[in-house]
């Protein structure tokens, strides 16, 4: 943990692999699961006198990223080389943006360390060619025998959204893992990436600086490579954060470099320093022509656009009366959502039917490793079984017994209630029947409730429960054996 | 002979392309040791191809524009299965999996490949002396150079080791090696013809044309290969004039501008005189000859050769070893030697230079005061020619201040030899089409004009140098 006379900030730089169907600057497939070099073509495995040309739909996906977060659009808008050598960058240099990306000056709300909304802002948001993927003979290039490359994954459009280090930055790991959340659930929902990381479509650089608590300017930045899942940027963060404070504390100097998270040590480690940064050589691209945004473009884009995680949070929090904290789960992916208004348009009672998606159905998911777009069971039957579970025709714990099996075996909860014969004993006289039965079976527990205990009424309960396979009426039972026992005098 | 009369004949059946091909072969065997204009001979496919022209003549159907006429093709277009070299050590061995589009365009229209012809390396010189395969020689005289970059299309043309030949320009290259050589050559308007396949040596300057023995032959080439291509973004949606349609029309009541700048003391003073002689012949055909200013020219050659070097060593850096082509280094070499070792043993020495060049332009701190500056220059210079455009049709200039030098004379000092070419780099920065057209010879070597016409207007440009072809009938250099 950073120590309190510290501040820190902390700035990414991510790198989001879009889904469009064909590569950013030819025809081939964007694929992720083909063998290597079947997905190649003369452009994108630099053949001389090959020429690129930009597919629009990543355009597209840039600027709804770019409206997602808040950013101003470009009109006018460059593509430039990135100049430099390494064996999966076909061309010798990289077509990205430098100068008028498409998108800039954004911002993002996430919830900041002290519980309130905190905006942190967007530098730009940019469109560029993704590398190929290079494949050693061991751990790495210079230990390998030989290595080679497959250029599937070369020319994939990656976008590159780049976080403001002026403007309300990151101020703790906690902040950093909401951002990169609330990031990808953003990106989701736009449906413009998967943004699965262990696929590589979701790849972090981090900035790292600190300063000493009322100081006017930071320490030399710090940048930090090669981390593979959030678990890891938390570690390699944490790692950092710490390296840097106990140089501050013993007096030395923090110099901007580049280092590495070595996943194994959970440690960062020096890759390159300031000195060694390479110089790109950034110019605009002459194969490229500049790109226009025009009205009738931007206007479509807008209105395709659809609901965002924080309006659709605050909707369904809204509309269905739900509390925050069950709005925040429902409106994670659009999919739960998708599936919770489904239900809601038949089902009486939100509330509940929020509660039991969150509980009981995302406990079945979790056993069989589904997720909900997968979900067995219709919306519909879902919805009725909340139903039925709110006019008291069943008991909560039948409805579990109902759920299981629809997710099992199907069948509509109605035909279930029948054929399993699960309608809750509501009837009074057939309760007060079991509440007496069950005292005199358990005197001493009984005794103890007369004594003023309450716990051992829920054992009671469970009693009669056990015995009617959770057809009573748990809450019935409840007052009736509290009248029994005299306790509510 | 030229290939349009060739067309004619053929149509007739009183040639046919087999015949003409064994013709244009039989001028190889005798010539190509001493001059050198190919680095591939595609003998083999271009009978299968001539074989093909000839069935389909006698199908009588619909006869493509270039059926059966042979065309050389310079060895910076990627050609499928054939190896296409740019005239590199570091390509030596490359075999492109791909036909360029104006490649592909040709073979449509029913043309014999007959060769791939030798040229500066990547296109990066002025005299074809820079190849890795030795330098190409002007037919007219075997001690001079033929000019460059497209020396080996130019000299191959005038030698008739084929009718007509592609070259490109990105600085003169095509325009320099059809003076040298006494021919015509035309690089269209930057966006005509499509790039894809043209291997990149400075990608906003370079274009892709034609050479051949008379000007009928180019916009024929034209014809062919011009158009937008959806594989290459600069390539431009026009619709596409008949080259040939305008091109007998005559001079009369077209303005002509001399630009001062173009004719300063220094100059070769045959090569003024054999120019001043053919813009009188223009004139007595009804020409209205007006002096221009174009007072930015002295700036072409700095803002070419800090753009077109910028460019290159961005589009040379593929070059790495690791894809294709020649690779240095062992076994034992890391990543880095065997970057430096291939690309040190690779690439030759202007290659090299201007690489060094132009990522000095591009790097941080230099860019503004270079690239930048140079970019704003460009702009200027294109104002000029706006502005002069608005009083003349189209303009005269020289090609080069220089004649044919000897081979070997200017190879030493690589600044004399990008002074070759200041006559002619500033329509590549302003993407303008010019054609190079011969007009008699100076000291028994061949000089050249240059008619540089508006943005997509090459029909003037084709027009007025026709006239000056009827005027000075002074295409017998180089009959078949």
């Amino acid at each position: 943990m950073v120590r309190m006379e510290y501040e820190v900030i902390i700035c990414f730089e991510t790198h989001v692999e879009l889904k469009t169907e064909t590569k950013l600057f030819c025809d081939c497939r964007v694929d992720y699961g083909s063998p290597p070099n079947t997905h190649i073509c003369p452009v994108c495995t630099g053949q001389p006198g090959s020429l690129p040309v930009l597919n629009k739909k990543a355009v597209e996906y840039a600027v709804k990223a770019g409206l997602a977060l808040d950013c101003d659009i470009n009109r006018l808008s460059k593509f430039a080389r990135k100049n430099y050598f390494y064996p999966d960058l076909p061309k010798g240099y990289q077509i990205s943006q430098f100068e008028l990306p498409f998108c800039e000056n954004g911002h993002m709300e996430i919830t900041g360390d002290d519980g309130s909304p905190y905006d942190v802002g967007i530098r730009r948001i940019h469109l560029e060619e993704d590398a190929g993927k290079m494949v050693h003979s061991s751990g790495s290039l210079e230990s390998s025998s030989y290595s080679i490359v497959d250029y599937n994954r070369s020319s994939i459009p990656l976008l590159e959204i780049v976080a403001d280090h002026t403007k309300n930055p990151l101020r703790s790991v906690n902040e950093a893992m909401n951002y990169l959340e609330k990031l990808r659930q953003t990106l989701r929902y736009i449906d413009i990436s998967d943004c699965l990381m262990e696929k590589g479509q979701l790849r972090c650089d981090v900035n790292v600086s600190i300063r000493r608590k009322g100081s006017e300017s930071f320490g030399d930045r710090v940048e930090i490579k090669n981390m593979s899942s959030f678990r890891f940027i938390a570690h390699a963060l944490e790692y950092e954060i710490d390296r840097q404070t106990d140089i501050m504390e013993s007096g030395g100097e923090i110099h901007q470099e580049t280092r590495l998270f070595d996943e194994a040590k959970k440690i960062t480690v020096p890759m390159r320093s300031k000195e060694d940064a390479p110089d790109y050589r950034y110019f605009p691209d002459p194969d490229l022509l500049e790109v226009e945004i025009d009205q009738e473009f931007l206007q479509r884009i807008e209105d395709s656009m659809p609901e965002l995680p924080d309006q659709k949070i605050r909707r369904v929090r809204e509309t269905y009366g739900i509390p925050q904290k069950d709005a925040l789960i429902i409106a994670r992916t659009r999919e739960i959502s998708d599936y919770f208004e489904n239900c809601a348009l038949s089902c009486d009672d939100s509330a509940k039917l929020a509660t039991w998606i969150i509980k009981d159905l995302f406990r079945l998911l979790n056993e069989s490793s589904l997720d909900i777009k997968s979900c067995p069971v219709p919306p519909q039957n879902f919805s009725r079984l909340i139903n039925i579970l709110a006019q008291g025709v069943i008991t909560e714990s039948a409805g579990r017994t109902v759920l299981d099996e629809m997710f099992r075996n199907g069948g509509r909860p109605d035909e279930i209630v029948e054929r399993m014969g699960l309608k809750a004993i509501q009837d009074m006289e057939s309760l007060g029947k079991m509440v007496s039965e069950v005292i005199d079976a358990h005197p001493e527990v009984a005794g103890r409730i007369r004594q003023g205990r309450q716990e051992p009424i829920n054992f009671l309960v469970g009693q009669i429960m056990k015995k009617t396979r959770g057809k009573a009426d748990a809450r019935k039972l409840r007052k009736l054996l509290r009248e029994a026992l005299l306790l509510d005098e | 002979m030229t290939a349009s009369e060739l067309l004619r004949m053929l149509k007739k059946g009183s040639v046919n392309s087999v015949e003409i091909l064994r013709s244009v072969l039989k001028r190889t065997q005798e010539r190509e040791t001493s001059l050198n204009c190919f680095i591939t001979r595609t003998g083999k496919t271009a009978l299968d191809q001539a074989e093909e022209a000839d069935s389909r003549i006698r199908q009588a159907g619909d006869i493509p524009l270039l059926n059966g006429i042979p065309v050389a093709v310079k060895d910076n277009l990627c050609t499928r299965g054939i190896r296409t070299t740019c005239g590199s050590k570091i390509l030596y061995n490359y075999i492109p999996p791909y036909n360029a589009t104006c490649v592909e365009k040709i073979f449509d229209q029913g043309a014999i490949m007959v060769g791939k012809t030798n040229l500066d390396e990547f296109g990066m010189g002025s005299s074809t002396e820079n190849s890795a395969f030795g330098p190409t020689r002007n037919p007219l005289n075997p001690e001079f150079v033929a000019g460059g970059s497209s020396g080996g299309s130019a000299a191959a043309v005038a030698s008739g080791e084929t009718i007509l030949a592609l070259g490109t320009d990105t600085g003169g290259s095509i325009r320099l090696p059809a003076a040298f050589c006494g021919i015509v050559g035309i690089k269209p308007t930057y966006g005509r013809v499509s790039r894809y396949g043209l291997v990149s040596y400075a990608s906003s300057l370079d274009q892709v044309g034609a050479l051949g023995r008379s000007v009928e032959d180019c916009g024929l080439v034209l014809n062919a290969v011009c158009g937008k291509d959806p594989r290459d973004s600069t390539s431009v949606e026009l619709e596409r004039p008949g080259f040939l349609d305008s091109i007998e029309k005559g001079v009369r009541g077209v303005r002509i501008g001399l630009p001062k700048e173009y004719f300063v003391e220094g100059m070769n003073s045959g090569v003024r005189d054999n120019i001043l002689r053919a813009v009188e012949g223009l004139e007595r055909e009804g020409a209205r000859i007006i002096d221009i200013s174009l007072p930015h020219t002295k700036y072409a050659i700095s803002s070419y050769y800090l753009i077109a070097t910028a460019e290159a060593s961005s589009n040379l850096a593929r070059y790495d070893g690791v894809k294709y082509g020649f690779r240095a280094g062992g076994e034992t070499s890391d990543l880095l030697e065997m970057y430096e070792a291939t690309r040190s043993e690779g690439f030759g020495s202007e290659v090299k230079r201007r690489i060094i060049l132009g990522s000095y332009v591009l790097s941080a701190g230099y860019y503004d005061a270079y690239y930048i500056k140079a970019q704003e220059t460009r702009r200027l210079i294109n104002n000029d020619f706006e502005r002069a455009f608005e009083k003349v049709d189209c303009l005269i200039t020289p090609v080069s201040p220089f004649l044919p030098f000897r081979l070997g004379e200017k190879i030493e000092e690589p600044l004399q030899m990008y002074l070759v070419d200041i006559y002619t780099v500033s329509v590549n920065l302003c993407g303008l089409p010019g054609m190079s057209i011969n007009c008699g010879k100076s000291e028994g070597l061949p000089v050249g004009f240059q008619i540089i016409g508006r943005p997509f207007d090459e029909n003037m440009v084709l027009r007025v140098g026709r006239a000056h072809e009827i005027i000075s009938k002074a295409n017998a250099s180089a009959e078949v």
